[in-house]
């Protein structure tokens, strides 16, 4: 095979940090290349100098043994270089077609561009109707969306970051063929993931990051998983372990929940019913957009309900606003990071004092004890290893991982009663994920009863003691998570992939 | 060319050094804008920012600086509450004006009674009144999501109307020989808010001294001026905190509008001591220029405040000057560089410029 990119000696610093010290590379033409480490190693800043977005201070770069140095994204797309977003950038209230366009340099005419879509779609197996509204697709259809604007392009090399983190089974079964089959048709790939049994089923190569240097080199067939982790963090990788506890009494039960979104395009939930007990871990999966904001703020009580919809030990909370149900013990840690579990621009101290307040005691008659605050912020950095100068930093600066660390570390070390956290692990490198997975089962047994939402399937499997799946807003019956509980019986309960089939007509939102 | 860059952290340098710049960039400009007029800048300037503070008639003008400054640091730190946490009171003059009236009619219904409650009386209804007039927009926008802006922005209009209607009919001096407006506060030894006329001295100045330090209070210590900050820079946090916003919106609105009402008060049973038809000056808008120049913070109002009555008085001789007289507008245009270099400075904070080599393409 012939090399189609290779990267010599590229260096990147920001004030404080070197993103990447002397990275060098190659992709052949025709493979999936793997980029693996841990958040921080420098992975993303590594793509945004392939992708034009990040200019690199020292290094080389070349494709097809031409120069290559991209100044922006618009000219690395004309070399052929396309890119995946882990988030994606749609524009909710328009149609699939037209944010294609939106994406386009010299977009056709709708009607040709539209035929376009349906037959790329055909041949690479991602059915997508254009005509739909994006708001109403699910996270795997939005990112089929992405996957086409770049396929259009027909790129000589395809960058995806984290592509299946919010796929089903069934969903990453498709992406996985369309991948193998880009690859057969010579497509170079280079695949940013932290899921390393993906990788090693997908992917020929690996380069391993750590600390924004290479560390080595890999195929990763040759290797398990725990080896690769071991190469990625530097040390061996502690698998969370568990102790089951004998469940206690019920801590939280969720009778009858139906709920109408905040948002136009929030998900409702419907008849939504659980029970947990003491020292339980109940998995909530499902795709995303599914109902998972929905459920967080109705355990949490950002949104209100019925006051007996929602009981914590037997006591209706339904009505309660947050900081009543964090006085009983009720806390909860959002999906979104920046914005909604923490303020950006605030520093650490200040978002401790954010939900710590009342259980911590860090105000008297409303007069703040500022001593008190940046304590309990140091306590929680020092407990969850968040990487930090010191509590005075704001929120935004710190990496993607150690604000979660915070926000996590910062509800576990209030000592909860009922936790409920929403993509406790999402974006945050291996090491980071394992000891926050470690420290959910070390609450549930203490006690502690846990509803953990993820789009993680093998983190659930990790940490749940009963599975459910949330699908458009309905709640599955809970199942214990043993053996017999497969992938495929849990993607069922997900809704199965969604739109197998290429649709030809708008389908209804909600599933009968 | 010149790139910017966005900062990991906010300047802590920039956030106090901008206002400073902004006043250095509104100095040459506005030289500038002189010199186009034919006048000579430097002395102009000097006019403006020197004059009222260390020249020859200082003695007269620094207790102007005073009086002109109270009323605008309390409307101002009152605004700057709401501003914080992204809820806009533009109708800080219609408080203003219904607090004098509210205010005004208390003490002029015991006239010529002499008692020491008199006065405390006058100062409760002014703040009663002007937080009475801002319930309007918010138990609007709370019950039915109207919009702030617009409904205390026309409420203004309504309150100069109750004004005119006033000063005309209810509240005019009968012994006042048909002359529109009502008796003057000002010699009603029971009623005034004066301590000291030739200092310049009167309860406003005191109230907008505590209205500074409560309101720093408030914002550095206490977990309702945390939860303001909080809901102004993220919404979806603070809900997550447990901040009610329609709670924020009733005591934003109300204690500015309060505070608006008190300034009110205090102008009408003082400095302009009787309720007339051109009572209001435009304190309640110039307010909200003062909470940004001073940056949204308490103490930086105060300064603003007196940077703002400064460019007044100094325009003011400016413009009687006999070498000079500058024309109103030119001042007006001064004072309008000074908010917009602000603006334009206040990037600085939040990003850093970078000069790269060569257009790219």
């Amino acid at each position: 095979m012939s090399e189609l990119f290779a990267a010599h000696g590229l260096r990147k610093a920001y004030p404080g940090v070197i993103a990447n010290d002397d990275v060098s590379f190659s992709i052949d033409t025709g493979e999936i290349h793997a980029l693996l480490g841990e958040n921080g190693a420098g992975k993303s800043t590594l793509v945004k100098m392939i992708y034009g977005l990040v200019k690199p201070d020292a290094g080389t770069m070349t494709l097809l043994n031409a120069p290559y140095a991209p100044p922006e994204p618009r000219a690395a797309r004309g070399s052929g270089v396309a890119m995946v977003f882990q988030h994606f950038s749609l524009f909710d209230a328009l149609t699939v077609a037209e944010n294609v366009s939106l994406g386009m340099e010299n977009p056709p005419a709708a009607s040709k561009l539209a035929q376009r879509i349906t037959d790329v779609s055909e041949d690479y197996g991602l059915p997508l109707d254009p005509h739909r509204t994006v708001g109403d697709l699910s996270a795997g259809e939005r990112q089929r969306v992405e996957i086409i604007r770049c396929l259009l392009q027909d790129p000589r090399l395809l960058i995806m970051d984290e592509p299946t983190s919010v796929l089903t089974p069934q969903e990453v079964e498709i992406l996985f063929a369309t991948l193998e089959k880009l690859r057969a048709e010579g497509t170079s790939i280079l695949y940013i993931s932290h899921k390393l049994e993906e990788i090693r089923a997908l992917c020929d190569r690996a380069t391993i990051l750590r600390l924004g240097k290479v560390v080595g080199h890999a195929n990763p067939r040759e290797k398990s998983a725990a080896e690769l982790a071991e190469m990625m963090v530097g040390t061996a990788l502690h698998r969370p372990e568990r102790e089951l506890s004998p469940p206690g009494e019920v801590a939280l039960e969720v009778a009858n929940l139906t709920l109408q979104p905040a948002n136009p395009f929030g998900t409702a939930l419907r008849d939504v019913s659980l029970s947990l007990r003491k020292g339980e871990v109940l998995g909530i999966g499902g795709v995303a957009g599914n109902g998972q904001d929905e459920l967080l703020a109705a355990l949490s009580g950002e949104a209100l309900c019925a006051a007996d919809e929602v009981k914590l030990h037997g006591q209706p909370i339904g009505r309660l606003a947050p900081p009543a149900r964090r006085k009983l013990g009720l806390l909860s840690a959002p999906e979104e990071r920046l914005g909604h579990a923490a303020a950006p621009d605030m520093s650490l101290t200040e978002n401790a004092l954010l939900s710590a307040n009342l259980r911590k005691h860090l105000s008297r008659r409303g007069f703040i004890n500022w001593g008190a605050a940046r304590r309990y912020a140091e306590e929680v950095i020092e407990a969850f290893d968040v990487r930090t100068p010191g509590p005075h930093v704001a929120a935004r600066a710190l990496s993607g991982g150690n604000l979660q660390k915070f926000v996590i570390g910062r509800e576990i070390e209030q000592a909860p009663e009922v936790l409920v956290v929403n993509q406790p692990t999402w974006g945050v490198d291996a090491s980071a994920a394992a000891a926050i997975r470690q420290a959910i089962l070390d609450l549930a047994a203490e006690g502690c009863a846990v509803v953990a939402i993820s789009q993680d399937l093998d983190e659930l499997m990790e940490i749940s003691s009963r599975f459910a799946a949330l699908n458009g807003g309905r709640l599955s019956e809970p199942v214990p998570v043993d053996d017999s509980l497969t992938m495929e019986r849990i993607g069922l309960m997900m809704g199965g992939a969604h739109d197998m089939e290429v649709a030809h007509n708008h389908p209804s939102q909600v599933p009968a | 060319m010149i790139r910017l860059e966005k900062r990991a952290q906010p300047s802590k340098v920039w956030t106090y050094a901008t206002p400073l710049l902004a006043v250095v960039l509104t100095m040459l400009a506005g030289g500038l804008l002189f010199a186009a007029l034919g006048k000579d800048p430097v002395l102009a300037i000097r006019t403006i920012f020197y004059e009222p503070l260390f020249g020859q008639h200082a003695s007269f003008y620094l207790p102007q600086l005073l009086v002109k400054a109270a009323p605008l640091v309390l409307i101002a730190i009152g605004l700057s509450l709401g501003f914080r946490a992204g809820i806009w009171n533009i109708g800080a003059e219609g408080q203003y004006i219904i607090g004098a009236l509210c205010g005004a009619g208390v003490g002029l219904a015991f006239y010529p009674t002499e008692s020491v409650l008199i006065f405390p009386l006058m100062v409760i209804a002014g703040g009663l009144g002007g937080w009475a007039w801002a319930m309007i927009p918010a138990i609007l926008k709370t019950r039915f999501g109207t919009n702030e802006i617009l409904v205390s922005l026309m409420l203004v209009y309504v309150a100069e109307k109750l004004l005119i209607g006033m000063s005309l009919g209810l509240m005019k001096n009968p012994e006042g020989f048909g002359f529109p407006g009502s008796r003057n506060l000002a010699h009603y030894p029971s009623a005034t808010s004066w301590i000291d006329q030739s200092l310049g001295l009167h309860w406003g100045v005191a109230a907008a001294l505590i209205a500074v330090i409560a309101a720093y209070i408030l914002l550095t210590r206490h977990m309702l001026g945390f939860n303001i900050r909080l809901a102004g820079q993220a919404p979806r946090a603070a809900r997550f905190s447990g901040v009610n916003p329609n709670r924020l919106v009733v005591f934003c609105l109300g204690t500015s509008g309060a505070l608006a009402g008190l300034a009110g008060l205090f102008e009408v049973a003082g400095p302009t001591g009787s309720v007339t038809d051109s009572f209001n000056v435009g304190y309640g808008f110039t307010a909200i220029i003062v909470a940004f120049l001073g940056r949204l913070h308490p103490v930086g109002i105060l300064l603003a405040a007196l940077l703002m009555s400064l460019t007044y008085i100094g325009g003011g001789i400016a413009q009687s000057q006999s070498e000079l007289q500058l024309p109103a507008a030119a001042i007006q245009l001064f004072q309008g560089m000074l908010l917009f270099f602000l603006l334009a400075t206040d990037l600085l904070t939040n990003y850093r410029l970078r000069l790269t080599r060569g257009a790219t393409a």
